[in-house]
């Protein structure tokens, strides 16, 4: 019985090692190809973080931000059980940080919101959630969630509707010179 | 330009044909060649390699001197083994509408009178859709959508597999291509419509009057059987962006890649790997109106 014991134990505590051991998503990275995606969506002049950030002592209480004011007042992304270094790494800005420890660019992003959302990050990696553009049957390009969802409130936000269809009463036959057809609304929306 | 008097139209013809004055009503010169060879230009597919050229030729010098511009019309065919199909995620669509002006930007839709090949439906939250699609508005225009208490449904050709609107056409005008693609031959419909009122989903708008773009918004990369410019008095749909989709590597057609939200899913049917198979296998998806057996490829899902 006792050594039946121990060696569930063993095993038990071999398991949760190998787990450990293994960086979450690290199995999955080998398999994802590198996803094509823009530039991360900085504000202008706030990156490398670590223009700033190199000569200061890494703080990591909640508390009333001196700085980056904005990103506190907006803050609406489980905030309630979440602070900057949670995500941010502490000795290297310009990196975030995955909940293993390894550190990732912010190009990719994404393996730090799939620790979350991992149906989506799946649904996003076959191409189902989110924008792509490009090929449907070669190159394509990808968004990062941050690129439709702020990280630091994530919900989408309302867009203003392009207008309504001309109701057909209002169809004239009218010849028209080249200035005056109306122009597509769309303008340069991509 | 031709004057109203010479310009020669099938109805003025078979008039004059009617009359046994059939001469007399046929232009006459050298400027008027191709009026004649438009006129007696055979169905598309019976076409020969060198006569679909000289058709090309002739369309081209004809959008050249109308937009001032170069405008290419492509031929390019089907490719083996490709089943084109399309997913739209109604649990994601914010009923925006940039596809509807996306694609009309895209495929060179008539600004006046204006024409859709998309339209975004609006419907209340627990309204009756799917079969009746009467209770929608597609006239919303509030100042920022999703407006709360309702979901948007946009509807366009749905690339019926076993489509109603092939089967009336008298003059074989339209027709099914191999990748899937319902198409139309502007140079062949006669305009009798009866294809629009076969249509369940009301995805045909027919040409009331000489469809007008300003020359410098016309798209000039266009395909035979898609977006080239149309005439008064032919019928015109979605083609799932012929022009850009048929192609190796092919792009996505300009509503996939507009919507803000993602919510459009383009790919082969015939393609396990593709993104329209994942949603097939791992979404809740259905077919508008199935009980029609229209077939259509177009599927709409729920991610969420
Ligand atoms: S662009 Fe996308 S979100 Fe906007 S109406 Fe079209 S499908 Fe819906
Ligand atoms: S949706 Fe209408 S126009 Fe399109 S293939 Fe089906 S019947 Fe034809």
């Amino acid at each position: 019985m006792g050594v039946q014991k121990a060696i569930c134990l063993l095993i038990g505590l071999g398991l949760i090692f190998s787990l450990r051991a293994s960086p979450v998503n690290a199995a999955d990275k080998d398999k994802i190809p590198k996803y094509s995606v823009p530039p991360a969506p900085f504000s202008e002049g706030i990156f490398p973080c670590s223009d700033c950030h190199e000569d200061m002592e890494p703080d990591p209480t909640r508390r009333e931000l001196e700085e980056h004011t904005d990103i506190q007042e907006m803050f609406d992304h489980a905030s309630d059980q979440r602070w900057c270094l949670d995500c941010h790494n502490a000795n290297d800005r310009d990196k975030l940080r995955l909940v293993n420890g390894a550190l990732i660019s912010f190009e990719e992003s994404y393996y730090l919101c799939g620790q979350c959302h991992g149906t989506i990050f799946r649904d996003w990696k076959a191409g189902v959630h989110g924008k792509r553009t490009g090929e449907w049957n070669g190159k394509k390009i990808y968004r990062l969630c941050v690129h439709c969802h702020n990280p630091h409130s994530p919900k989408f936000k309302p867009l203003t509707p392009l207008p309504p269809p001309v109701r057909p009463t209002e169809i004239e036959n009218r010849k028209l010179n080249d200035d005056q057809i109306p122009r597509n609304p769309i303008g340069d929306i991509q | 330009m031709k004057s109203k008097k010479d310009k020669l139209t099938r109805r003025n013809f078979l008039k004059g044909a009617a009359a046994g004055t059939a001469t007399l009503a046929l232009p006459v010169g050298t400027s008027d060649a191709s009026v004649w060879e438009a006129f007696f230009q055979k169905h598309f597919r019976e076409l020969n390699k060198d006569e679909v050229a000289d058709v090309i030729k002739r369309l081209e010098e004809e959008y050249k001197e109308k937009y001032k511009k170069d405008v290419k019309v492509k031929t390019t065919d089907a490719q083996p083994g490709v089943l084109f199909s399309y997913g739209l995620d109604l649990s994601r669509c914010i009923g925006c509408r940039r596809c509807v002006y996306a694609c009309a930007r895209e495929n060179n839709q008539s600004r006046d009178p204006q024409i859709h090949w998309i339209s975004v439906l609006r419907f209340e939250q627990g309204e009756k859709f799917v079969s009746n699609l009467e209770e929608a508005d597609k006239y919303y225009y509030p100042e920022k959508v999703p407006e709360d208490g309702h979901f948007y449904m946009p509807i366009a050709c749905q690339q019926c597999e076993n489509p109603p609107c092939v089967k009336v056409c008298p003059t074989k005008a339209t027709w099914k291509e191999p990748d899937g693609i319902v198409v139309v031959d502007y140079n062949w419909c006669i305009g009798c419509r009866f294809c629009m009122a076969a249509c369940p989903y009301g995805a045909r708008r027919f040409n009331w009057a000489a469809p007008q773009i300003a020359k410098e918004e016309v798209n000039p990369d266009t395909h035979y059987l898609g977006n080239r410019p149309r005439y008064k008095g032919v019928v015109e749909k979605c083609t799932f962006c012929i022009q850009r989709t048929r192609g190796n590597p092919g792009r996505y057609p300009a509503c996939v890649e507009v919507c803000p939200v993602g919510a459009r899913k383009f790919g082969n049917l015939l393609d396990p790997e593709s993104e329209i198979r994942y949603c097939l296998e791992h979404k809740r998806v259905f077919r508008l109106k199935e009980e029609l057996n229209t077939a259509p490829k177009f599927y709409y899902f729920f991610a969420t």
